[in-house]
């Protein structure tokens, strides 16, 4: 049974940045997992999604990167090593790799995902660049990590603090390699300014999405999106560039815990 | 050869999407009716928003899975425009709660134009104290809820019952004697609960939730086979229902048409269409040309 929590004891803590720890467990990996599903974390008080943002096949662990925004996370960022987490999953649709030379374009946590689907990549001998973007240089994440394993970095932030002032898409228009394919994973509103670009481009893509979710299971339907009804934490959260024209809310709005439309 | 008819509602065939399971939005409502679903059956909503409870909300156990959504929902006046968002051509079924007979009535008056029926959940196992089976396991309580819907709305009325009682007879009765135009039977049984044995600690924020899936199934056979002899009323049955067989038994007890929920987490939407493939088949192997013919057969020579 894979719906029920596993208790694993917390192996390890990363310091990423101000914001952003990553935890590590021991974990089976004869089970699959593909960068870009995610796992339902517990601490005993509430249960929230979370990419997979390490996938280490030869210590068998994986590592959740989690980005202090509320009470959850707080309370989460305040654990030791040797602490308890429940863990289910993992759970959706991840990104799928196809040609030569891959693309990935990260905002903030965003970079959680796409950090586990670079290092697989080059893993399967891809060439990859990658836009990692965020509000200063002090949050811009795994940037270190991905060098190390052979990726090209190109940063950009708000304030201009790595050199590049600007967005992620604006960053993106002003590379012109080719690339068989993107994978992208922000804030919605990002998410769809570089959408923008890579269909311009041509450029085949997969977007991570992020819905309120409840059941990670695919039945309470609290994920599911307008146009299409597919159910995030099931059809996704990874969506093709053609998948996403159907999908009405896109860059629109998304929903509450109790179903009510928020605008980004 | 599926087509039926429930309280005069045209249905393509007798399976039904469960109250509470994908059913929050249009979209997704409109996505289990083209997936095969007879008709869709609403998340249960109420007058005001309600956030329902913290995670973990739901889990998983043997047979099945156990929940505590807490009933959350944006409210009736958010609602109807998921309602109005509902393709023409979908029979569709409002899910109303409520802690008071009034505000049961007037959450299905203020929808009524939208559907095809109105289903009351009068027994959601974890509802808060005043909604949900602390109404279903009283028959004064569910003959009054009942009344009041029934003097406020034209659309057919089914009521949801809970198959925790110690006599779900009593129960059917007092809603049929009330008005109700058909039953759907069951929701999810216990509460159950799941215990953490590392920490020691229930899983669901809840502690408690429903359990539903193939384990509660035979309960919820029972309860349609039971009700059957003692009611006028079309029953529908919902508990488990994970292949044709499963519906066929369900009919066999006297329901007219079948519910499913939980099977969509192991098979998704799609499960609806391989439902009614099996069925048919199984109707031309047996000499079956209408479903009706199916309904109650378990109680001949009884
Ligand atoms: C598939 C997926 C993968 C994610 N991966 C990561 C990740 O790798 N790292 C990371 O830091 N964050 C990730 N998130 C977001 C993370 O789940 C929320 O940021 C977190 O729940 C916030 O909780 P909080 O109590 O600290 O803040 P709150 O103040 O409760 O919430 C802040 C915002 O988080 C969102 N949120 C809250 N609860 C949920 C929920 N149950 N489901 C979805 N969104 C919710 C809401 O939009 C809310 O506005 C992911 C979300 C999804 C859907
Ligand atoms: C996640 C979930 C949410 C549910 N929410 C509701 C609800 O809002 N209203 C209701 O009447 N029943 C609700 N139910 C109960 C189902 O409609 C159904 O009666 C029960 O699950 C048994 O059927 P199944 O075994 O096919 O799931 C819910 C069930 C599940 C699993
Ligand atoms: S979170 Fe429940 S269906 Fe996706």
């Amino acid at each position: 049974m894979v719906n029920v929590p596993e208790v694993l004891e917390i192996k390890g803590i990363v310091e990423e940045s101000e914001t952003v720890k990553t935890f590590i467990f021991d974990w089976d990996l004869t089970r699959e997992i593909v960068p870009g599903q995610f796992v339902m974390v517990w601490n005993f008080s509430d249960e929230k999604p979370m990419s997979v943002s390490l996938i280490d096949h030869k210590r068998s662990e994986i590592g959740i990167s989690i980005r202090r925004v509320g009470e959850f996370t707080s309370a989460v960022h305040e654990l030791e090593e040797g602490d308890l987490m429940g863990v289910r999953g993992p759970y959706g649709r991840g990104f799928e790799l196809m040609g030569r030379k891959l693309i990935i374009v990260g905002g903030g946590i965003g970079m959680a995902p796409l950090a586990a689907l670079a290092e697989e990549a080059v893993a399967r001998g891809m060439n990859v660049d990658a836009v990692v973007a965020a509000r200063t240089s002090d949050e811009l994440l795994f940037t270190e990590r991905l060098e190390g394993a052979g990726v090209n970095i190109h940063t950009c932030t708000d304030d201009g603090t790595c050199g590049f002032q600007g967005f992620a898409h604006e960053r993106l228009s002003e590379m012109d390699g080719e690339y068989d394919m993107a994978a992208v994973c922000g804030p919605e509103p990002m998410m769809f300014h570089v959408k923008e670009v890579l269909d311009d481009r041509g450029i085949p893509a997969q977007f991570s999405l992020e819905r309120y979710m409840k059941c990670a299971v695919g039945i309470c339907g609290q994920c599911c999106v307008d146009g299409t009804g597919w159910r995030v934490c099931a059809e996704g959260p990874v969506l093709w560039d053609h998948e996403l024209r159907v999908v009405g809310e896109f860059g629109r709005y998304r929903r509450d815990s109790a179903g009510r439309r928020i605008s980004w | 050869m599926l087509r039926t008819r429930i309280c005069n509602i045209e249905l393509r065939n007798p399976t039904m999407l469960a109250a509470g399971v994908m059913g929050s939005m249009a979209s997704s409502l409109n996505r289990v009716y083209r997936a095969g679903a007879g008709a869709v059956v609403t998340k249960s909503f109420s007058l005001e928003p309600n956030e329902g409870y913290k995670n973990p909300t739901t889990v998983e156990v043997t047979g099945g899975i156990i929940n505590a959504i807490g009933l959350s929902n944006p409210g009736v006046e958010a609602f109807k425009e998921e309602l109005r968002g509902v393709d023409d051509d979908v029979p569709l079924i409002a899910s109303v709660y409520g802690s008071s007979p009034e505000e049961f009535a007037s959450v299905a008056a203020s929808v009524e134009e939208y559907v095809d029926m109105i289903e009351l959940n009068v027994s959601c196992p974890h509802a808060m104290a005043g909604c949900g089976a602390s109404i279903g396991q009283d028959a004064g309580l569910t003959f009054r809820v009942v009344s009041a819907v029934k003097d406020a709305v034209d659309v057919p009325v089914s009521t949801k019952l809970t198959p925790n009682v110690t006599d779900i007879v009593e129960i059917a009765k007092s809603a049929e004697d009330a008005g109700s135009d058909a039953l759907t039977l069951i929701n999810s049984l216990g509460p159950g609960m799941k215990i953490d044995i590392k920490t020691a600690k229930p899983v669901l924020s809840n502690a408690f939730g429903g359990m539903s899936g193939p384990a509660i199934k035979p309960v919820a056979v029972r309860c349609v086979y039971d009700v059957y002899r003692s009611v006028e009323i079309p029953l529908i049955g919902a508990g488990g229902v994970r292949d044709f067989r499963d519906a066929v038994e369900f009919l066999f007890a006297g329901a007219v048409g079948v519910q499913v929920g939980t099977a969509i987490m192991y098979d998704g939407p799609e499960i609806f269409m391989r439902i009614c493939r099996g069925l048919e088949r199984f109707m031309i192997e047996e000499g079956f040309s209408s479903v009706d013919e199916m309904v109650g057969l378990a109680h001949e020579g009884v």
